[in-house]
């Protein structure tokens, strides 16, 4: 099987910090791949530049055998790059059905769905469990339920790659658990890219983990051999559950 | 919008061009008249919040727009001898061509950068038509005779010096256009032209090409302003580079502030309001203006985000 997202030498500076430094990486089409690493390893950076919201300084990004380096953004969401972001920036001011009818309208100007507007924001709405709160302004929506509506943006962009940039941070322990079977959900018809500190989510949901360290890969492997993994236990576990 | 039943927005706006209608047959002369003045530069303001309020791009230059629109009708009447429907288009094309190169050019600009480079190519524009006084009448202006001003189609013919179809010319421009700037922020491209209000990175993220978006939304908004200018160049017979000058930058501005930004009828409301304070003003006092900015000042201490902006604030959700 060909992988849906291959960098090779990918690096980006800002001034003297190399944030990313020559990382090559492979994304297999359907697994749910988890990013982990300490602050400041270059995790979202990383992602930034798959999504395309920066340039890398050098390097190349390959998705579904295209090169994609130097192209803008909203071509890759296009695609099927689909980002949603650490810091929710769902659209305050509008409703949740305004958000979601954004991404929706989107795919189908692209072609890439069809049917009406309103069925597809109800759909998006339906999976993740805020159909009953279509008319309520994002920023009348309690934060998990903000984050909640991030994730059926980015499910309604119909994408073949969903990147999740902490999806977990702020949620309550029974909104994880929800959290959790809805990712399972989505990696049924998407690869799955997310950043996450949470272990235990982590350790559930990922099908491999790659660890990353001052800009570069440390490892690479299974959750289990990830565990077992002492320079990732030093770098990482252990500063954090020392 | 929230839970707007598109029979109840529409049959509002339907309303109010029917009052308008009805207002010509009651308004005296001299208020008749002034209702036909405010109802050509309400689409003016519509055109700048088309761009400022659902985009939320804050030109200061689109007194350029409405005198492109203003010289292209006035100008191809006075030394080509154009009829009124053509002049009206050329009016028209000249903004939305104008509105492009500038769009072009501007937008790779935003915020306070926008806000300058829009003023400086407004000042341009300006000091083109002193400096090409010759065809343009500088200062002077010109005046478009009333033999000029008579449509004809088929057998009857139209002047529109005349009060009552004056105010019906005005009006119908007026309709078209609103209804229009309704169509617009219902649709799907103004629902994107408010995400780029909200947050543009986030819209780029979910596919948009948010350049091309606010292109497209100068184009509109330059057309509209034209389609004002031209309208009253034909309408008043008047051409004048005071209507080219900063301050006609900032008056659509400050009109649609009071009516409300981002509300399809907040421009006229915001017309009429500046028009009549000032009107009934002056007749008291030569230091109107005092009296002006002193109702600005209440206005946005109660009304922060103009009368319809407030309005649907507090209580009415669903108006556009």
């Amino acid at each position: 099987m060909k992988p849906l997202l291959t960098t090779k030498g990918l690096s980006r500076n800002f001034g003297g910090l190399r944030a990313v430094d020559g990382v090559d990486f492979a994304l297999m089409p359907g697994e749910i791949r988890a990013i982990i690493g300490p602050n400041g390893a270059g995790k979202t950076t990383f992602v930034s530049l798959l999504s395309g919201r920066i340039r890398p300084s050098s390097g190349m990004i390959v998705f579904d055998g295209a090169d994609i380096t130097a192209m803008p953004a909203y071509k890759r969401v296009r695609l099927g790059v689909a980002y949603t972001f650490q810091i929710t920036s769902v659209f305050a001011n509008l409703t949740a059905f305004d958000n979601v009818a954004l991404p929706v309208q989107r795919t189908l100007t692209d072609g890439r769905s069809k049917g009406q507007v309103r069925s597809g924001v109800m759909a998006a709405l339906e999976r993740t469990g805020l159909a009953d709160r279509a008319g309520t302004l994002a920023a009348h929506l309690s934060y998990g339920h903000q984050r909640l509506l991030e994730v059926a943006m980015g499910l309604a962009l119909k994408p073949r790659l969903l990147i999740l940039d902490e999806p977990t941070q702020g949620l309550a322990d029974g909104e994880i658990d929800n959290f959790i079977t809805l990712v399972r959900e989505i990696a049924k018809d998407a690869t799955v890219l997310l950043i996450e500190h949470n272990m235990p989510v982590v350790m559930q949901l990922a099908n491999r983990i790659t660890v990353f360290n001052s800009g570069k890969i440390l490892a690479e492997g299974t959750p289990g051999e990830i565990r077992a993994h002492t320079q990732v236990q030093d770098a990482y576990l252990g500063a954090t559950h020392g | 919008m929230r839970d707007a039943s598109p029979a109840t927005t529409y049959a509002l706006h339907i309303g109010v061009i029917a009052l308008l209608f009805a207002l010509n047959f009651v308004l005296p002369d001299y208020h008749q008249g002034l209702f036909a003045r405010i109802m050509a530069l309400a689409v003016f303001a519509m055109g700048y919040n088309l761009l400022f309020g659902y985009v939320g791009l804050l030109s200061l230059g689109h007194a350029m727009f409405f005198s492109a629109g203003l010289y292209g009708a006035g100008l191809t009447v006075y030394h080509l001898g154009w009829g009124v429907p053509e002049a009206f288009i050329a009016g028209i094309a000249c903004g939305a061509l104008l509105a492009l190169v500038i769009g072009l050019l501007a937008l790779r600009t935003s915020g306070v950068a926008f806000m300058i480079v829009t003023m400086m190519f407004a000042q341009v524009f300006y000091l083109l038509i002193l400096y090409f006084a010759a065809w343009t009448g500088g200062d002077q202006g010109l005046v478009i005779q009333q033999a000029s001003r008579v449509v004809s189609i088929g057998a009857a013919s139209f002047d529109l010096t005349d009060p009552t179809v004056r105010y019906m010319s005005a009006l119908a421009l007026f309709a078209v256009v609103l209804l229009i700037t309704l169509a617009i922020v219902r649709s799907r491209f103004g629902r994107v032209l408010v995400a780029i209000r909200e947050n543009e990175e986030r819209t780029k993220m979910l596919g948009y090409d948010t350049v091309a978006n606010k292109l497209v939304a100068v184009v509109a908004s330059g057309a509209i302003c034209a389609a004002s200018g031209a309208a009253y160049a034909l309408l008043f017979g008047y051409v004048g580079s005071s209507f080219a000058s900063i301050q006609y930058s900032i008056l659509p501005l400050l009109w649609v502030l009071l009516g409300g930004a981002a509300t399809t009828l907040g421009p006229l409301i915001g017309t009429l309001f500046m028009y009549y304070v000032t009107d009934i003003t002056s007749g008291f006092t030569s230091a109107y203006l005092l009296i002006v900015g002193v109702a600005l000042i209440l206005l946005v201490l109660f009304f922060p985000k103009g009368v319809l902006g407030s309005i649907r604030e507090r209580w009415l959700g669903w108006l556009p």
